[in-house]
């Protein structure tokens, strides 16, 4: 029997808003299969966005879910944890909300360790306004506001999360697709901020300016450019010159903030 | 048993009085003049199993004490002008959503760093208009310690009855002054909570009118499903465009409180029955109004104050009311003119109304105002 997806489709949500050859539904299906897999409690799941296409993906699927302000699922994930720490929370967005307009939140949530997942669909520009260079941008890249060339460095949101404190960070592709739910699953069984990076492709606002003849030329690069790090070891640095490592990318356990701050209550309810 | 009495700073009070309004979650930012209710609320909430957070900034702390209050925690924050700006995003977030919250604005000086430590009252207009598109506001602005406690507490009671959040904003005065509170003993103030939904998880939809115009409000976690937007929604909670509907929808976010404006506005009338000059004050400068009105009094002049308790909604229909016996108004006010406008709007030119006002971080004294009502009688 194949997967039932319905039973966590909203009915009547469908069709979504993203473009085709978009790879967030992709993304979004890997996620309900991890879901699935892990068997979570579609009551005591909640799934918090922000602004952007990808935000849009808590829309469609049947948790408790909240689609914020820009930039800010995290700073409100944060509120329903401490509230509800045994609820799952799970945060989605794109690249500009989460490290760009999002990036004071996004470091402070690695760094506090708190428990939830959060997934960037990394399509390298703001695709819903239209395309203009976001913060994962490449340099030199063409966007509606970097029409002669990114001048910006890009940020690395991988490197970015393990240098504030996140405890599991791993990084995806679109065209992986089976990958998605590995790294999925994994991240939500990690106990701590779990930070997912899917590379993801953006046919309509950063294809077509950037020279990409197809939605399927997109997709190969994503394969081209993937390097398992279990395979960079036995690489060159010429060889993995324009790649980007995929797989788990990081894994530790440190003390988690929710159960810390249990621990806390406790301890100060115990002294009297 | 007796009352427990207790000599504390405003703010002091403020967070007690949230905590006994069933506050069991706040999240904030450093800022001075509010800062000490955080202080309150991080040793005190663990006492009594609730969760605090300093958050990485103001904006954040907003979004925090939504997202607790929509998981089912009555929820709190505390700022100050400059952050008081920051949190518009949200709080507007939180009109649209319809999530009940309070925060806490102790009024420095502005614009932008202004005055830190001085008293301000020119961010009246901010809690009404200070975030973007139509809403409603409801603002509180408490003149004494107690008052800030009680009116804490009322913050709390009416987000949770009408689904949105609620400002309350002393000045620094009323935030830093100390004062004799009695607490109220548990059951002695009202505590209202959100209605919560009746029908099957698989019905529900948290703006379904049928329920009114205020609809029940479930939790994240409780076993219901829905879906929270900030884009305009229909009934079910997901984003529509429809013409009619975001109509609909607006005008009822703003009707609620149209409607409910008797049982939300609050004010003190003093010595106004056969006042000839009405002092309309609030906050810390409604005390050197009360002190200039006696002094008034015991100098033949017919004078009396009007104290604004709820700033927003306006006591419009009370302070119409007034203009039809009184022979002019004084508005005093640690602004350059705010209240003033709103006076004159209800006035409607029928009587002169004249404004004092101060902005250099000092109160406006009785003797001012006293010397106001003399050279206007």
């Amino acid at each position: 029997m194949g997967f039932d997806y319905e039973k966590y489709i909203r009915p009547g949500k469908l069709p979504h808003i993203w473009c085709p050859g978009c790879g967030h539904g992709i993304v979004m299906k890997g996620l309900i299969r991890a879901i699935d897999a892990l068997s979570l409690d579609k009551d005591k799941t909640a799934m918090v966005s922000g602004i952007g296409c990808a935000s849009r993906l808590p829309g469609y699927v049947d948790f408790c879910t909240l689609h914020t302000t820009h930039g800010r699922a995290v700073a409100f994930a944060t509120g329903i944890k401490m509230a509800r720490p045994e609820m799952n929370v799970i945060c989605v967005g794109g690249d500009g909300d989460g490290v760009a307009i999002g990036g004071n939140h996004f470091i402070h949530a690695c760094r506090r360790n708190i428990d939830m997942t959060y997934l960037i669909m990394n399509n390298n520009i703001y695709g819903m306004t239209g395309g203009q260079f976001s913060p994962t941008t490449p340099y030199g890249a063409k966007a509606s506001t970097t029409p002669y060339g990114n001048p910006d460095p890009p940020f690395d949101i991988a490197k970015l999360a393990i240098g504030a404190g996140a405890t599991f960070v791993a990084r995806g592709t679109a065209f992986h697709a089976t990958q998605i739910e590995k790294l999925l699953i994994e991240a939500m069984r990690h106990k701590g901020f779990s930070v997912v990076e899917i590379l993801d492709s953006c046919p309509t606002t950063y294809g077509r300016r950037n020279k990409f003849k197809s939605v399927v030329e997109m997709m190969h690069t994503l394969k081209d450019i993937a390097v398992p790090v279990s395979a960079a070891d036995k690489m060159s640095p010429e060889q993995l010159e324009g790649k980007v490592l995929t797989g788990v990318l990081y894994k530790e356990n440190k003390p988690e903030y929710v159960t810390e701050y249990a621990k806390l209550v406790a301890r100060v309810q115990e002294a009297g | 048993m007796s009352k427990k009495v207790a000599f504390l700073q405003g703010n002091e009070a403020c967070a007690y009085g949230a905590i006994y309004a069933g506050c069991r979650f706040f999240a904030g930012y450093p800022i001075t003049p509010s800062t000490e209710i955080a202080e309150v609320m991080a040793k005190e909430m663990p006492k009594i199993g609730g969760a605090f957070i300093q958050m990485e900034d103001e904006i954040a702390a907003m979004a925090a004490v939504i997202g607790a209050s929509l998981a089912g925690t009555k929820s709190l924050t505390a700022t100050s002008g400059p952050g008081f700006s920051l949190k518009q995003e949200n709080i507007g977030y939180a009109c649209m959503t319809e999530v009940p919250c309070v925060i806490i604005n102790v009024m420095r000086g502005g614009p932008s760093t202004g005055m830190p430590t001085g008293p301000s009252q020119a961010d009246v207009m901010q809690a009404r208009w200070g975030s973007h598109g139509d809403h409603s506001a409801i603002c509180l602005v408490p003149a004494s310690v107690q008052e800030l406690f009680t009116e804490t507490v009322r913050a709390f009671n009416l987000a949770e009855k009408y689904r949105m959040p609620v400002t309350v904003m002393p000045d620094e005065i009323i935030g830093h002054m100390r004062e004799r509170v009695v607490f109220p003993q548990p059951g002695e103030l009202e505590i209202i909570n959100r209605s919560l939904p009746t029908v099957n998880p698989c019905d529900y939809m948290p703006y379904d009118t049928s329920f009114g115009d205020v609809p029940p409000l479930a939790s994240f976690g409780s076993g219901f499903r829905f879906h929270v937007t900030g884009l305009n929604k229909a009934e079910d909670g997901f984003p529509t465009t429809r013409a009619e509907i975001v109509q609909a929808e607006e005008e009822r976010q703003v009707r609620k409180i149209k409607r409910a404006i008797d049982d939300i506005v609050t004010f003190e009338e003093y010595l106004l029955d056969d006042a000839e000059v009405v002092i309309v004050a609030f906050g810390s400068i409604s005390r050197s109004a009360r002190y200039a009105v006696n002094e008034a009094r015991k100098n033949g002049i017919k004078a009396g104050m009007f104290r604004i308790i709820t700033y927003w909604p306006f006591p419009e229909r009370q302070i119409r009311a007034l203009a039809e016996h009184a022979k002019v108004m004084i508005v005093p006010e640690m602004n350059l003119g705010m209240t003033i406008h709103e006076v004159r709007k209800c006035v409607e030119g029928r009587i002169p109304v004249s404004g004092i006002f101060r902005v250099d971080g000092e109160p406006i004294s009785p003797n001012e105002i006293f010397a106001g009502i003399q050279e206007v009688r």
